[in-house]
């Protein structure tokens, strides 16, 4: 049996929520590349992704990971129509600040930043908590995507409403419960299977 | 320890149906045809994912290290303690189905109870984050329910639990739990994509079924005006 656990020194692990690119380390071992069998690779969809420790350990499963990535780049990518990219990312970070989970919030935040080019908001979202007051498009997108991840879900017409009011269609509305849920399934894995750290390796 | 992988079970997994309809859109109540049918037809690849990653762990080419009642159990504990009733009674009908033990059911049904409480809680790591740390319920699987299910699906539901209600908490320390309850790395990333895509699916059918519900309201209305 080659399971073991890989216990990290935490000395680097980042103890605030930061936009600055974080690294990933794992705490169960990554499948060796030496050991994929055409499976494995088709369960990563894209061969570069071998390189990363978090898709060679989920890689264990190939037919999830394949499923679960594929469902994440149509939620997150397709931009034929529907809410725009930034507004996206921002529930995703908002969903993993509330959820605690400090690798996603720097990966989303940065994305979120990118396409809004409103970093001081996004920074305030990660300072004060999904409190912050981000104006009221945003308002309504942090309060649908903290209600969509607490248990029991809080997520009801008021979300939807206050959704409405600011301006989005029924297709960004959907757009919005999609990436909030998206990062229930992400924050977990992250999580759970590892830890962040301030050392980003090469 | 794999006293849940009878033979019975086995004939089971391959007599049980394959799911004919979208599980999302069974839950949520979407209708063919219905606006929100449209929306989702717009994200295609999303929707066909989400119901595939629903079968990769349900009905997957390869159970591997992780038996189908094993998979149920852990479902419906899941589906259970968020209290979305469409999502548990699925699970939970799926559950009853697979376990060839009934008393199971009935100790799940119990140990889903004492599970339930209000997330996300948890520590965050040491430093200015702990201002933010908020306690709940460390659950256990104890006495007669531990013994009926046996350590191996306790140690999971244990698990389930931390993800679903306080997934920072997370930490080495739960791998080691799994791992000296029999649970393979392989098996481990399995059963923690079990957990977190459910608390994904659980999460898009309340979302959709909300807007669903809004909408079919305001149909009511626009009829009434009509």
């Amino acid at each position: 049996m080659s399971e073991s656990i890989v216990v990290r020194a935490s000395k680097d692990q980042p103890v605030t929520f930061t936009q600055q690119e974080l690294g990933w380390l794992p705490w169960l071992d990554p499948l060796p590349e030496a050991e994929f069998t055409e499976r494995h690779w088709a369960g990563l969809v894209e061969r570069s992704r071998a390189k990363s420790d978090y898709f060679r350990l989920l890689v264990r499963d190939p037919q999830i990971l394949e499923a679960r990535t594929k469902t994440d780049k149509d939620i997150f990518y397709n931009i034929a129509d529907g809410l725009p990219r930034a507004e996206r990312e921002l529930a995703a970070a908002a969903t993993s600040r509330y959820n605690g989970c400090i690798y996603c919030t720097s990966v989303h935040a940065r994305f979120a930043t990118f396409h809004s080019k409103r970093r001081d908001d996004i920074q305030r979202l990660l300072d004060e908590g999904v409190g912050a007051d981000l104006g009221e498009r945003w308002n309504a997108i942090v309060s649908a995507s903290v209600a969509l991840a607490s248990t029991p879900i809080a997520f009801g017409q008021g979300h939807i409403e206050q959704l409405r009011s600011v301006g989005l269609d029924d297709a960004e509305i959907v757009d919005v419960i999609n990436g909030a849920a998206f990062f229930n399934w992400a924050n977990r894995l992250m999580l759970s299977l590892g830890e962040p750290s301030t050392v980003v390796e090469a | 320890m794999r006293r849940w992988l009878s033979n019975k079970t086995r004939e089971k997994d391959r007599t049980m149906s394959t799911e004919p309809k979208d599980v999302i859109d069974l839950l949520a109540g979407i209708e063919p045809g219905s606006s929100l049918d449209g929306i989702r037809a717009r994200r295609l690849q999303a929707r066909e994912n989400a119901q595939k990653s629903f079968l990769a762990l349900f009905e997957p080419t390869d159970f591997g290290d992780v038996a189908v009642a094993e998979r149920y159990a852990v479902a419906a504990f899941v589906a259970g303690i968020h209290a979305e009733p469409a999502a548990a009674g699925f699970y939970q009908s799926r559950f009853a189905r697979s376990a060839d033990r009934p008393e199971l059911v009935d100790v799940l049904r119990a140990e889903i109870e004492l599970a339930k409480t209000e997330g996300p809680y948890g520590a965050f790591p040491a430093g200015p984050l702990s201002v933010e740390d908020k306690a709940g319920l460390s659950y256990c699987v104890a006495g007669e329910s531990r013994r009926v299910l046996g350590a191996r699906i306790a140690a999971a539901l244990e698990h389930a639990h931390l993800l679903v209600f306080h997934l920072r908490d997370a930490d080495p320390a739960a791998m080691r739990a799994l791992l000296e309850a029999g649970w393979s790395d392989t098996a481990i990333v399995t059963l923690s994509q079990l957990v977190a895509f459910l608390c994904f699916q659980i999460r898009t059918i309340a979302g959709l079924r909300a807007l669903g519900a809004s909408l079919g309201h305001r149909a009511n209305i626009s009829a009434k005006a009509g």
